[in-house]
């Protein structure tokens, strides 16, 4: 791992003292990703007593526990009876997975930085929306700011880096763009994503009893809106968008 | 009516907290919480209250308040000038705060933050199961003047004037780190010159994280800045693009992808936190197994505070020598030790 090879197989790392990280990828892979959510699902129901909090990142599944009561040792070879159990490669989505369909303004001094990402993967702006909007991404891992979605893939054209001047802040609802991925920003960031899409969907609502919208394996699809259609839209609990049960 | 604590006057970092929100770091927040967490736990010791009570943490700086009803208090953390109707009292211990009598708690003197306890804690509604303020998260704002904060039902009132000497950690010194999931991504060479390096502490930082200066060049990972975004937890030292670290503190992001060279122990991350601008700090690497046995030890450590409370002399001038003394004999004695030769 020392110079950044390919990982063969989950590989178990320690995180801090607390923590354990099982990494099914050292790049983002449909196969990785969903191995990361699958085994994070068996870690909640039948995994080692002791563990007090589990999470995924794009590719790995993470772990806490109290190492004073609960023994390293034996954390690591419960995991390591659990991963080799199965193929986890081959799980599939998780169960009571959402399509959301979110109203978006692309471009405009809403999101002024459509043009220049149009540019950056060769598309003129109305081929850009076009493509965005016609993708269907799915929810790869929530993570950096509470119910902050990490969004894929979009088609190889997309593979354009980040800015590298940070961008002093965009605003809750921002959609950014960077490497095949998108983020759909929960609060005012500072980011070196391009800010292609404006959004009314409220990702974090920490007075309600769901406090998180999206989940890891929820779909979602933007939707062109004019700049008056999304202004509307605020006063819905929801920024216009709506869901639907995939099965 | 129940009592409150009015505040007339805020510094501009003042908010409440308590231990935090753990838990949702699935969901993309960080537990947050008082930042010196074995501040929160000498100012439920000194106020012979539970650790979850909420308390008052001031960067920099305090503000004035009033009670509405006879209260108790305890001051931690940082050390800052206070005075209870114009009469200087000692920061480490706990003190009656009469109904409509001034408390004032003015600039730090050593440190960054430092922590108002009152008797019952603040009250009011949770939020996620926590009454702290998650600024990042948008949870919760800081304090002005004008707010006024229900309180809990006091469990011990009139209990007051005991002292409790603090753990030294407002000036630096050594901060021990484990190995973690990214520090193989840095060679041998580097993460010896990681621990033999002295860093200042930058006047950047606040609850996410803390910016640290080093003695020479910055530190450069062997993965580039390819690194696909992986966890963090409060405690992991980043390593930014132009080689510079920051420690994560706990309302930091809980995704990254700037290459982690080690992690704090929680018991030494009080010592960061309350490190002020310019204060220098090392680091030591110790084994896992090094790293729960001073976890454990720390555990232990905060389980005795409350049997370590002492009556308060009160007289004002020889608290204010005590005061020094001991500040100053903790820096030294904390450090002095521990430092590597460099």
């Amino acid at each position: 791992m020392s110079d950044g090879d390919v990982l063969e197989g989950p590989v178990m790392r320690n995180v801090g003292i607390d923590g354990l990280l099982v990494s099914f990828g050292d790049r983002l892979s449909e196969p990785a990703n969903r191995a990361a959510m699958a085994f994070r699902d068996a870690l909640e129901r039948e995994g080692p007593e002791g563990i007090e909090e589990t999470s995924t990142s794009l590719v790995s599944t993470y772990l806490r526990f109290d190492p004073v009561h609960a023994d390293h040792g034996a954390m690591r070879r419960r995991l390591e009876e659990m991963l080799t159990a199965r193929n986890w490669f081959e799980a599939t989505l998780p169960g009571s997975r959402r399509l959301w369909r979110i109203p978006t303004v692309f471009g405009t001094a809403l999101a002024p930085q459509l043009d220049e990402a149009a540019a950056a993967a060769g598309m003129d702006p109305e081929a850009a929306i076009r493509s965005i909007a016609g993708a269907r991404v799915r929810v790869q891992t929530i993570g950096f700011a509470p119910g902050q979605p990490y969004l894929g893939q979009l088609p190889p054209d997309w593979d354009i880096p980040r800015q590298t001047q940070l961008t002093e802040k965009v605003p809750a609802g921002a959609l950014g763009l960077a490497i095949r991925q998108m983020v759909l920003f929960s609060v005012p960031t500072p980011t070196g994503w391009r800010h292609v899409g404006q959004t009314a969907f409220p990702l974090f609502r920490p007075a309600t009893d769901a406090p998180f919208v999206l989940r890891p394996g929820d779909e979602v699809r933007f939707d062109p809106v004019s700049p008056e259609t999304l202004e509307r839209m605020k006063g819905d609990a929801d920024g216009g968008a709506v869901s639907e049960i995939l099965t | 009516m129940s009592a409150e604590l009015v505040v007339h006057r805020a510094g501009p970092g003042l908010t409440v907290q308590d231990t935090g929100r753990p838990g949702h770091l699935r969901a993309g927040l960080s537990r947050g919480g008082a930042v010196d967490r074995l501040a929160l736990a000498e100012g439920a010791a000194l106020l012979g209250q539970a650790e979850e009570c909420a308390a008052i943490e001031m960067v920099g700086m305090g503000g004035e308040f009033e009670a509405t009803q006879d209260t108790r208090i305890a001051l931690t953390g940082a050390p800052m000038r206070a005075s209870i109707d114009g009469t200087r009292v000692a920061w480490n211990a706990s003190h009656a705060l009469p109904a409509g009598i001034r408390l004032s708690i003015g600039t730090v003197e050593t440190g960054s933050y430092g922590y108002l306890h009152v008797g019952g804690g603040i009250d009011g509604p949770k939020r996620l199961g926590a009454r702290s303020a998650h600024l990042a998260a948008g949870i919760g704002a800081p304090l002005a003047a004008g707010d006024r904060l229900a309180l809990g039902a006091d469990p011990r009132p009139g209990a007051t004037n005991l002292r409790l000497e603090p753990e030294p950690r407002f000036d630096g010194g050594t901060v021990r780190i484990v190995p973690s999931l990214q520090t193989a991504f840095f060679d041998e060479a580097e993460r010896d010159r990681f621990a033999t390096t002295a860093f200042r502490r930058d006047t950047r930082g606040n609850r996410m994280g803390v910016r640290l200066v080093p003695e020479g060049r910055g530190f450069e990972s062997v993965a580039g800045l390819s690194v696909l975004s992986e966890v963090i937890v409060p405690g992991d030292v980043q390593i930014t693009g132009d080689g510079t670290p920051f420690v994560l503190l706990c309302e930091c992001q809980t995704t990254g992808g700037y290459p982690r060279i080690g992690s704090v122990l929680p018991a030494d991350l009080p010592r960061v936190a309350q490190a002020g601008a310019g204060a220098m700090l090392h680091f030591r690497f110790v084994s896992l197994e090094e790293g729960i046995a001073l976890e454990r030890r720390d555990r232990q450590v905060r389980e005795t505070l409350r049997g370590r409370l002492v009556p308060l002399v009160r007289r004002p001038e020889e608290i204010r020598d005590l005061l020094g003394y001991q500040l100053i004999s903790g820096v030294t004695a904390g450090d002095d030790l521990e430092r590597p030769d460099i």
